[in-house]
């Protein structure tokens, strides 16, 4: 097990009811899909924020992350809708 | 290409109020100590009112991330174009039609450079700084999120084309 920071933005963050929150990640969860697919059981909220998965984007410590990315020494998760800055 | 310097006077800041757009090229240009500079171009973006139908825009950040993500943004503009100085100052908070959301500016010898520059930082701005926007409503309600430009990601993958060098 790996303990992350999970931290969610915009309509992800309310759709979680958490601006963020420790986890330990069961060790099957490898990569960012693995770890959103492993978020969606884990209640009504989070089914939710994930239920459109292909809209979510993710950061693992402050850098963007596609799917497939590892999570190995990751200390930091962010998951938020499709920016809309500037 | 020249491009691999950073200039020093790269400038990135994340405010929470009274973003002057005006002082902000003043202080720009002021900045720049350098000679050779033949050209500035700015950018400054502002709250759309909707002809009444939006009181404010809340903008949320992550500011962990957000200035990591404006100064990689910056650096790869660098990588690029010979540029003398970039600035990128970027809002967030309660936000009221006609304030300045963003401000960004560029500076080079010649001005064919610092234009490319100003756009290339506001698409890549666009989609990959963390900021998002929320409406509210003149009855002091939360409205909604807003969208992705649908065109945002269009414009950004334009610059892919040529090779950074």
């Amino acid at each position: 097990m790996s303990r992350v920071t999970l931290v969610y933005f915009a309509w992800v963050r309310e759709r979680i009811g958490k601006r963020f929150e420790q986890r330990d990640l069961p060790a099957d969860v490898r990569t960012v899909g693995e770890l959103m697919d492993w978020l969606k059981g884990q209640g009504a909220g989070y089914a939710a924020a994930f239920a459109d998965d292909s809209v979510i984007q993710a950061a693992l410590d402050y850098v963007h992350a596609p799917k497939d990315a590892s999570l190995e020494n990751v200390r930091e998760v962010a998951f938020f809708p499709p920016v809309s800055g500037g | 290409m020249s491009g691999a310097v950073i200039p020093t006077c790269a400038d990135i800041r994340l405010i929470g109020e009274g973003l002057d757009p005006g002082r902000e090229l003043e202080r720009f240009i002021a900045g720049l100590g350098d000679a050779n500079v033949g050209a500035v171009v700015s950018f400054t973006g502002l709250c759309r009112g909707d002809g009444g139908r939006i009181a404010a825009l809340e903008l949320e950040h992550y500011p962990a991330m957000a200035e990591r993500e404006l100064r990689r943004v910056a650096q790869r503009a660098c990588r690029r174009w010979s540029l003398l100085g970039i600035a990128v100052v970027h809002r967030y908070g309660l936000i009221l039609p006609g304030e300045t959301i963003v401000f960004v500016a560029a500076a080079s010898v010649r001005r064919a450079e610092a234009f490319l520059a100003a756009e290339f930082l506001m698409d890549h701005l666009k989609t990959d700084a963390p900021f998002w926007k929320r409406e509210r409503l003149p009855d002091g309600q939360p409205g909604g999120w807003v969208a992705a430009g649908d065109d945002d990601r269009t414009r950004r993958a334009r610059w892919d084309d040529a090779p950074e060098s």
